[in-house]
C-alpha cells in the first residue's frame, strides 16, 4: 500500500470521527493532498473545549436498600403499584429492560453483588482479627490452597497431623465448652460477626459457670472437622463458627454448628446449627451468641445434640 | 477382555468397561473425586481410541449397575426395542457417532435407533463427541410434547417461569409471576421450588398459580416442585396440578436417597394421568444433574456422565412433558468451572434428546464455582443453537430461595430474537392477544409487572 493511499484512509477515518463528535479538536494535521478534490483542509468550527478536570462523578452505593429497589421500568402502567410489587419480594423485579436486555444499573448491581461473593470466597480471614482474640491457627489436610479446598471437601474435614500436635500441646482437655472458628466459604462472614459474637459467648459461658477450652482458628475448614477436634480435645459441647457459602450480594452470613461430645462417624443429624447469622436482616450475631449459650446448657442437660436432642427434649 | 491401544509410542491398557468409560470423559472434578478420571490428557484420548472400537453389545452387557440389583437398570434394559437393537448391536461406538452426524441420517432414523439404545450406549457416544458435535447432533433431533401447550416444536424456545421466594409468600410469588409473564416467560411451566414441602403450603401455591392461569386464560401448566409424595397428596385432594415433578437419579440407590422408587413414580404417573388439569398426554417433569449419584455414594464406581444418561433412560418411561438438567447447581466438587459446566450442559442436552425425552436446561452456577453470568449466557446461546426446548426464567437470574444464579427473565426473549425463535405456539397466540408480543418481539407494554394488575387478580 503506498503512502498516498494510507493518507487517504487516515483522513477518511478522521473525518468520520469528527462528524460523530468523537474527536475533541480539529487540530490534527491532515495533508491537503490526502483529501481528494480539495486543495486545502476543510475548515471546521472548533467545538467548546471540554475540561476533564471538571468531571465530577461521586456515586451513592448501589447496594444500599434505597438504591437497590428503585423501580426501573419505563412508563409503567401503575407506578405506585410497581413500588408495592418491588417491596413485597427480595427478588429483583421491576428492573425494566433495554430491548430484551437488562438496564445498565441492574446489570452492574448484579455484577457488584457477584463480585463481593467471589472476593469473600478466595480471601483469607484478617490476621489482626484472629490476633485480637488470641486465636492461633491450625490447618486441615488441605495443603494446596482454596482450589483444593473447594475440590476436596473430604480433606477439609480432617485435621492435619501438625494441627493435631499443636492442639495437643496448646489446648486444655475436657472443657465444658470448646469454641472453634473456621473460615469455611467466606472470610467476610467471620470478619463481620466475630467481634460481635465473641464477647457475648465468652461472657455468657462465664456467667453460666462453664469452663471454656482454648479457642483457635481452623484454616480451610469444613463442618466435619468437628469430629477430629472432638476426638482429640474431648469437650462436652463443641461450637464451630464458620463462614457460609456466599449468596449473591451477601458474603457476611455465618453459621454456628454445635455438637455434644462429637466424635468420628458423626454427621449432620448429630449436630445443631444456627445459620444466617449477620446484622440487619439475619439472626443478629449478639442474639445468636446468647442463644448459643442457652443451647449449650440444654445440650449438657440432656447430654445430646441433633436429632437425639430433639427426641430427648420432647 | 483386552482394552488396549498405543498413542504416540506409549501403551495404554484399561482393565474394564467401567474405567474405560470414566477415563474417556472430558475433564470433570467429579470424576476425579470418584477416582475414575484419566490421569493424563493422553490417557484420556487413549481411552477414547479404545472406546470408539467397542461394539454396542458390549455396553448393553455391561450396565453400570447389574440388572438383578438395580431397578433403574431394569427399566432401561426392558425398554429396549429388540428388533432395532439386533440391527445395530454390532456397530462400534465410533460408527454410531458418524452415523448420527451423517447427512444421510434423518431425524426419523435417529428416533427409531434411539429405541434400541441403552443409557450406557448413549453415554459412550457422547464421550466421543466434541462440543460442536453435541450441538450439531442435538439440533437434528426434535422431541415435542403436549400438556396445555406444545413444547419443543422446531423454531420455538420456551422458558420455565421460576418465581421462587425464601418463605413461599404467595403475594411475593404472584408479583414475580407477573414480572415474568410480562417478559413472555412461562410457556414451559410456571414452576415454584417451595421452601416448605408441607401439603398445606404446596396446595396453597397450586391454587394461587392456577388462579393466575385461569384469570388470564394462559395456555400453560403450573407445578410446585415439592417431593412427589406431597404432589400425589395434592392430586388426590383435588388441587389443580399441571405437571407432576420429581428429581431423579441414575441408580436405584440414588433414587432411594431422594426418597423415591420406580413403583412410586409409576403410581405418581397414574395419578397424574387421572387428575392433572391440562389435556396432556404428557404430565411429568423431571430434573437431573451430573454428580447427584456420586454425592449420594450411589454411583457404583461409575462416572457421572454415564449415571446422568441413565436418568434419561428412566425419565423416558413416563413420557414426560419436560426434563431438564440443573447443570451447575451441584457445585465445584463435581463440575469445577465454567468450562466443565458448559461441557456438561451440552452433553446432558444431547443425551436427553438422543434418549427421546423433551430436554430443557437450567444453565446455572453456584457462587463457589469458577463461573459467572457471562459463562451461562454463553451456554444458553450454544444450547439455543442446539435446539434446546426451554431455559429457566428468574428475576435477573438470581434465585432468592435456592441461592444460585441461572438465566434471567431477559434471556429467553433475547435468545428468541437472536435465533428467530418463537414461544410455544399457543403461548405466543396468547401473548399476541393481550398485546405483549407482536411478530415474535416484545411490545412496548412488555417488561411491566403492573400490566397484570388490571383484571383484579391481585
Amino acid at each position: 500500500m503506498d503512502e498516498l493511499r494510507i493518507n487517504e484512509i487516515v483522513a477518511a477515518v478522521l473525518r468520520e470521527l469528527e462528524s460523530q463528535g468523537l474527536l475533541p479538536t480539529t487540530s490534527v494535521p491532515t495533508s491537503p493532498a490526502s483529501v481528494p478534490g480539495t486543495s486545502a483542509a476543510i475548515p471546521v468550527a472548533k467545538p467548546p473545549r471540554m475540561d476533564v478536570g471538571q468531571l465530577n462523578i461521586d456515586l451513592p452505593d448501589p447496594a444500599l436498600e434505597a438504591q437497590r429497589y428503585l423501580p426501573r421500568v419505563h412508563n409503567p402502567k401503575d407506578p405506585a403499584a410497581l413500588k408495592e410489587l418491588i417491596a413485597c419480594t427480595p427478588a429483583r423485579i421491576g428492573v425494566g429492560r433495554s430491548g430484551p436486555r437488562t438496564r445498565t444499573a441492574s446489570l452492574l448491581l448484579f455484577q457488584g453483588d457477584h463480585a463481593i461473593t467471589q472476593d469473600a470466597l478466595y480471601r483469607d480471614v484478617d490476621q489482626k482479627l484472629l490476633d485480637d482474640y488470641s486465636l492461633f491457627s491450625v490447618q486441615t489436610n488441605v495443603t494446596e490452597g482454596k482450589e483444593q479446598y473447594l475440590l476436596r471437601p473430604d480433606l477439609g474435614r480432617q485435621l492435619s497431623e501438625d494441627a493435631k500436635k499443636t492442639l495437643a500441646q496448646r489446648c486444655v482437655r475436657n472443657p465444658n465448652v470448646q469454641l472453634v472458628v473456621g473460615d469455611g466459604l467466606s472470610a467476610s462472614a467471620i470478619e463481620s460477626n466475630l467481634r460481635l459474637i465473641m464477647p457475648v459467648l465468652l461472657q455468657g459461658f462465664q456467667s453460666a459457670g462453664l469452663t471454656v477450652g482454648t479457642p483457635f482458628f481452623v484454616k480451610y475448614c469444613r463442618v466435619g472437622v468437628m469430629n477430629d477436634i472432638g476426638d482429640l480435645l474431648q469437650p462436652e459441647v463443641l461450637i464451630l463458627l464458620i463462614g457460609e457459602r456466599p449468596g449473591l450480594g451477601r458474603a457476611e452470613s455465618m453459621s454456628a454448628y454445635m455438637g455434644y461430645k462429637p466424635h468420628a462417624g458423626n454427621n449432620d443429624a448429630d449436630r445443631d446449627v444456627i445459620c444466617n447469622i449477620f446484622e440487619k436482616g439475619g439472626t443478629n450475631p449478639m442474639e445468636a451468641g446468647a442463644f448459643i449459650v442457652q443451647f449449650a446448657q440444654k445440650m449438657r442437660q440432656y447430654q445430646a445434640s441433633g436429632v437425639k436432642l430433639k427426641l430427648a427434649a420432647k | 477382555m483386552l482394552l488396549r491401544t498405543k498413542l504416540h509410542g506409549k501403551t495404554y491398557e484399561f482393565p474394564d468397561i467401567r474405567l474405560l468409560m470414566g477415563k474417556a470423559n472430558e475433564e470433570k472434578s467429579g470424576d476425579q473425586l470418584a477416582g475414575v478420571a484419566a490421569l493424563s490428557a493422553a490417557e484420556r484420548i487413549a481411552a477414547r481410541l479404545v472406546l470408539a472400537e467397542v461394539p454396542l453389545w458390549a455396553l448393553r452387557e455391561n450396565p453400570a449397575m447389574p440388572y438383578e440389583q438395580d431397578e433403574v437398570t431394569r427399566v432401561i434394559q426392558d425398554a429396549v426395542d429388540e428388533t432395532v437393537y439386533s440391527e445395530i448391536k454390532g456397530w462400534t461406538v465410533g460408527e454410531l457417532r458418524e452415523w448420527l452426524l451423517a447427512d444421510s441420517t434423518s431425524e426419523e432414523n435417529i428416533r427409531r435407533v434411539s429405541n434400541g439404545l441403552t443409557s450406557e450406549i448413549v453415554a459412550a457416544v457422547t464421550k466421543l463427541m466434541s462440543n460442536l458435535d453435541l450441538i450439531y447432533a442435538a439440533h437434528k433431533i426434535h422431541v415435542t410434547a403436549h400438556c396445555a401447550n406444545t413444547i419443543g416444536a422446531p423454531g420455538t424456545l420456551a422458558s420455565r417461569l421460576q418465581p421462587n421466594h425464601p418463605t413461599d409468600l404467595p403475594e411475593a410469588i404472584r408479583a414475580e409471576i407477573y414480572e415474568g409473564l410480562s417478559y413472555g416467560a412461562g410457556d414451559s411451566v410456571i414452576g415454584i421450588n417451595p421452601s416448605d414441602d408441607s401439603y398445606s403450603s404446596v396446595s396453597r401455591l397450586l391454587d394461587m398459580t392456577y388462579d393466575v392461569i385461569k384469570t388470564w386464560q394462559i395456555p400453560t401448566q403450573n407445578c410446585v416442585l415439592a417431593h412427589v409424595t406431597t404432589q400425589m397428596k395434592c392430586l388426590q385432594s383435588g388441587s389443580p396440578v399441571g405437571l407432576v415433578f420429581q428429581s431423579i437419579s441414575g441408580s436405584q440407590k440414588g433414587c432411594e436417597s431422594f426418597g423415591i422408587s420406580v413403583g412410586m413414580l409409576d403410581e405418581a404417573y397414574e395419578l397424574a394421568k387421572k387428575h392433572c388439569v391440562p389435556a396432556g398426554p404428557n404430565f411429568m417433569y423431571f430434573e437431573t444433574g451430573q454428580g447427584s449419584a456420586l454425592s449420594a455414594d450411589a454411583h457404583n464406581g461409575w462416572d457421572q456422565l454415564t449415571l446422568e444418561a441413565r436418568n434419561y433412560g428412566l425419565a423416558k418411561r413416563y413420557h414426560p412433558f419436560q426434563v431438564n438438567t440443573v447443570v451447575g447447581f451441584i457445585g465445584p466438587e463435581y463440575l469445577y468451572d465454567a468450562r466443565q459446566i458448559q461441557r456438561a450442559g451440552l452433553e446432558d442436552h444431547f443425551m436427553g434428546k438422543l434418549s427421546g425425552v423433551p430436554m430443557g436446561v437450567d444453565a446455572c452456577y453456584t457462587n463457589h464455582a469458577r463461573a459467572d453470568q457471562n459463562s451461562i449466557e454463553n451456554l444458553a446461546v450454544l444450547l439455543t443453537a442446539a435446539g434446546c426446548n426451554y431455559f429457566m426464567a428468574i428475576p435477573m437470574g438470581d434465585d432468592s430461595m435456592l441461592s444460585y444464579q441461572t438465566t434471567s427473565y431477559h434471556d429467553t426473549p433475547s435468545l428468541r430474537q437472536l435465533f428467530n425463535a418463537r414461544p410455544a405456539a399457543e403461548f405466543e397466540a396468547w401473548l399476541d392477544s393481550i398485546g405483549l408480543m407482536k411478530n415474535g418481539v416484545l411490545t412496548e407494554l412488555a417488561g411491566d409487572p403492573t400490566f397484570f394488575l388490571k383484571r383484579g387478580a391481585g
